[in-house]
């Protein structure tokens, strides 16, 4: 397996760290946080609509670059080094390849063409956000009933932790459908029967909401997923999901990881920097090689995705990278607030933001044991 | 492993597993399997005349140029025969000191003669080479040796007297290249110098030390005034350090990227005997066993960003670390392995499916020592990978 990049992908990857130093990082994530809304709308806007990342996952025939998962991973794992808030992973990672894998051509008309300009916030509403996709796609749906009601359907039940899920215009519902099947639905934050109350979260880069469906009555055009695609599509657009968060936590640590070098550069005591004790180095050293790793597994994994070639192999190596993503992750947060002493432990200090995005992100999309057992179940089958 | 090797030469791959069915027979029968780390002393006349048989085949040194009778193989399909052969339970190669140390650095630092002389015997697996540089005083800190060599003015050899010790294979082995101090008086890492010795001569003895798993794979190995011809030395008297790590770097694991497949092997056994003794049935077994499994696939894409790096002046991030993970991925898989046996790990049972997995347990544990201990490598991956402060160095 190659795992060279391309010039193309080369300049994919300079472009994002040129913008995203400038315009994302600790320093913008807590003015967009102070600010209240949860993202800078600007920033939000030149990468949809100057940079055009929005349409990296699209297929052309929808406006998009059809860039596929390698690139994808290319730019998440940038944008966690970045802590970027922004309701690009809810629109991109999430609900785009669930239209793409599971709609129908109809859907994916109406939706894909908007979410690749950058004019339309989308996002999915799981479940459970930190739920599993197998070995039934069907148990993301499980919080939702869709009771067919004339041409169209009625939809019940809660969402307790929609991404983006207070400023989306567009959520995609996965529902079970009574009488028999899941499907997914395209539900507006403005349909009757639906409350959506933000959340206040720990983690400021990433803003959730819970939602309520009471009854919430949609027409026939609303059930957007292909009968015959939906429990594979949404399994597979899971797995992107999850592939492209396992980059974002590789870029995690390695922002916790650079800021951490900056830092015991600097710091004086005992007449030396604190870089200088080995007991210091070895640690960021044992860093450095989770982080490498990891991010081999998600390279390696990103690439049998985007080939297309095996989804049920690449779900497993995804599963793999997600895990010792998640782990790189945590731990690099964690050493950072160590070995920044007690100025780690601030508000002030940085640490602190990839320490809270890091254990969120590692909650979502199942946890580091749910996909080492996703694994086993195949691996070592009892 | 096998979802991704399209890439591969399925080929090449055939050709390999093809000539390894027809010849790893009959006599050779016993070596499948053996003779790995941990039980390199097994049948070593047996693995000679292996080895010769590979280079009949013309399967040894196929990395090598083919002016120096090698095959120039490019390293992908290198890394696809070392799994070839590992998957068809090829033994431990004795000749694994001269075709990937001492060859290429006789081809980058040799004299023509040296060339003639020493590596055709390594092509046909005629001549067995051990490495000589830890000595008791010597180890992670390997300028620290001491082990001396004089010129003898009116001859033009060499002289060497002193220790080294650990030597991997000295007692079936016909040379040794030898790291030793050759300026009186000289202090780290000047004056130095790196020889070539015939192990068979008066003034060595080789004295093979008994090790954690009972076997006895390396050696102590006395000099008393033994002798080095003059034409043996690699290099000038005193670049014996530049040479001697230049050695180091010729490896850049390609072999040990091949041992992957060993490690799937073995993981493989572990869940085969977990399988059999119930041990699979507990949750945190089979955790263990997906993070194996996770890691053993990353280490395969970690590989592969390698080999891009492959020929470039710095090692980048991915190959500074690869050494470090993959030997501590290894330890936790004995120690998994003998969670895994229970009790049984602890008893000689002669199953040799048990065995081998006692033996990954025990032999594991050297992973993290030889060829750089894990706190050595912790200290290069800071320094080179990360730019943090070097070491501080105590007065000798
Ligand atoms: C199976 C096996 C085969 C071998 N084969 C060969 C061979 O063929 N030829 C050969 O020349 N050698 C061989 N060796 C020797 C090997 O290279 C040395 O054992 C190794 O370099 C460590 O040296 P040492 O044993 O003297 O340990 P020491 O250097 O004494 O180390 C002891 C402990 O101190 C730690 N330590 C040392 N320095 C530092 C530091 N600066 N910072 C932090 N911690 C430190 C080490 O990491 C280790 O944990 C072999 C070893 C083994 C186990």
């Amino acid at each position: 397996m190659n795992l060279d990049l391309t010039s193309e992908q080369e300049m994919i990857r300079e472009a994002a760290v040129g913008f995203l130093t400038e315009r994302a990082g600790p320093a913008a994530l807590r003015r967009a946080a102070e600010a209240g809304s949860g993202y800078d709308r600007a920033l939000w806007d030149a990468i949809g609509r100057e940079l055009g990342w929005c349409a990296l996952a699209v297929p052309e025939e929808y406006g998009g670059m059809a860039m596929g998962a390698f690139d994808m991973a290319l730019l998440a794992e940038r944008m966690g080094q970045a802590l970027l808030a922004s309701p690009f992973f809810a629109t991109v990672c999430l609900a785009a390849p669930l239209l793409v894998h599971a709609g129908t051509a109809g859907a994916k008309e109406t939706y894909l063409p908007a979410i690749a300009a950058g004019e339309l916030e989308a996002t999915v509403g799981l479940s459970a956000l930190g739920g599993v996709w197998w070995p039934d796609a069907g148990a993301v749906a499980a919080g939702v009933t869709a009771r067919p009601d004339g041409a169209g359907f009625r939809l019940d039940g809660r969402l307790p932790h929609v991404p983006d899920g207070a400023t989306a215009g567009l959520i995609l519902v996965p529902a079970r459908i009574e009488g028999g099947g899941i499907g997914v639905f395209a539900v507006t934050p403005a349909a009757s029967g639906l409350t959506v109350r933000p959340l206040k979260t720990i983690d400021v880069s990433r803003p959730l909401a819970d939602i309520r469906l009471d009854g919430v009555a949609v027409g026939a055009e609303a059930l957007v997923s292909d009968p015959a695609l939906v429990a594979a599509g949404l399994a597979r657009a899971l797995d992107e999901a999850a592939l492209a968060l396992a980059a974002e936590q590789v870029g995690v640590a390695q922002g916790a990881l650079d800021g951490t070098l900056a830092y015991i550069a600097e710091r004086v005591q005992f007449g030396r920097a604190i870089a200088s004790f080995q007991a210091i180095k070895h640690r960021c050293a044992e860093l450095m090689v989770r982080i490498e790793v990891a991010r081999s597994a998600v390279m390696g994994a990103a690439r049998l995705a985007a080939s297309g070639e095996d989804p049920q192999a690449a779900a497993l190596e995804i599963s793999a990278a997600r895990a010792l993503a998640t782990d790189a992750a945590f731990l690099a947060a964690q050493e950072a607030i160590q070995l920044h002493g007690g100025v780690g432990f601030t508000w002030e200090y940085d640490p602190h933001l990839y320490f809270k995005r890091a254990q969120a992100s590692g909650a979502w999309l199942g946890g580091a044991d749910d996909h080492l057992d996703r694994i086993a179940a195949v691996v070592c089958p009892a | 492993m096998t979802a991704n090797d399209t890439t591969m030469d399925a080929g090449f791959r055939r050709e390999v597993a093809g000539w390894l069915n027809e010849h790893l027979t009959g006599r050779f029968e016993p070596l499948r399997f053996r003779g790995g780390p941990g039980d390199g002393d097994a049948f070593p006349d047996l693995r000679k005349e292996w080895e010769r048989e590979l280079a009949v085949g013309r399967w040894s040194c196929i990395g090598w140029p083919e002016e120096y009778g090698g095959r120039g193989l490019p390293v992908p399909l290198q890394i696809a025969f070392h799994e070839e052969y590992a998957r068809a339970g090829g033994p431990g190669r004795l000749g694994h000191i001269g075709e990937g140390l001492i060859g290429p650095t006789l081809m980058a630092f040799g004299t023509e003669r040296q060339k003639q002389r020493y590596l055709p015997p390594i092509v046909a697996g005629r001549e067995f080479w051990a490495q000589g540089y830890s000595e008791p005083g010597a180890g992670s800190d390997l300028a620290g040796l001491k082990t001396r060599a004089r010129r003898d003015p009116s001859t033009g050899q060499w002289r060497v007297t002193g220790q080294k010790v650990w030597t991997s294979l000295a007692h079936v082995s016909d040379w040794i290249f030898v790291l030793a101090r050759s300026e009186e008086g000289s202090v780290g890492r000047e004056g130095l110098s790196f020889l070539l010795m015939p192990l068979h001569q008066p003034g060595i003895e080789i004295r093979p030390i008994r090790q954690i798993n009972g076997g006895e794979e390396f050696n102590e190995v006395f000099f008393e005034g033994a002798v080095a011809e003059a034409e043996d030395i690699v290099g000038k008297p005193g670049d014996g350090w530049a040479v001697a790590m230049a050695l180091l770097g010729f490896e850049r694991g390609i072999s040990t990227l091949g041992q992957q497949m060993t490690f799937a092997h073995e993981l493989d056994l572990v869940v085969e005997i977990a399988r059999e003794n119930g041990s699979l049935r507990q949750p945190a077994i089979r955790r263990r066993i997906a993070q194996s499994w996770a890691g053993l696939r990353a280490m395969r894409y970690n590989a592969a960003r390698m080999l891009s790096g492959f020929g470039k002046a710095d090692l980048a991030r991915e190959a500074l670390g690869y050494k470090y993970y993959w030997s501590h991925w290894h330890r936790d898989l004995g120690k998994l392995a003998a969670d895994v046996l229970g009790v049984e790990a602890d008893v000689v049972t002669g199953d040799p499916r048990r065995e081998r997995l006692q033996q990954l347990f025990l032999f594991s544990r050297a992973d993290t020592i030889y060829g750089g201990t894990s706190e050595i490598q912790l200290n290069i991956i800071a320094e080179r990978g990360l730019g943090m402060p070097k070491e501080p160095r105590g007065k000798a």
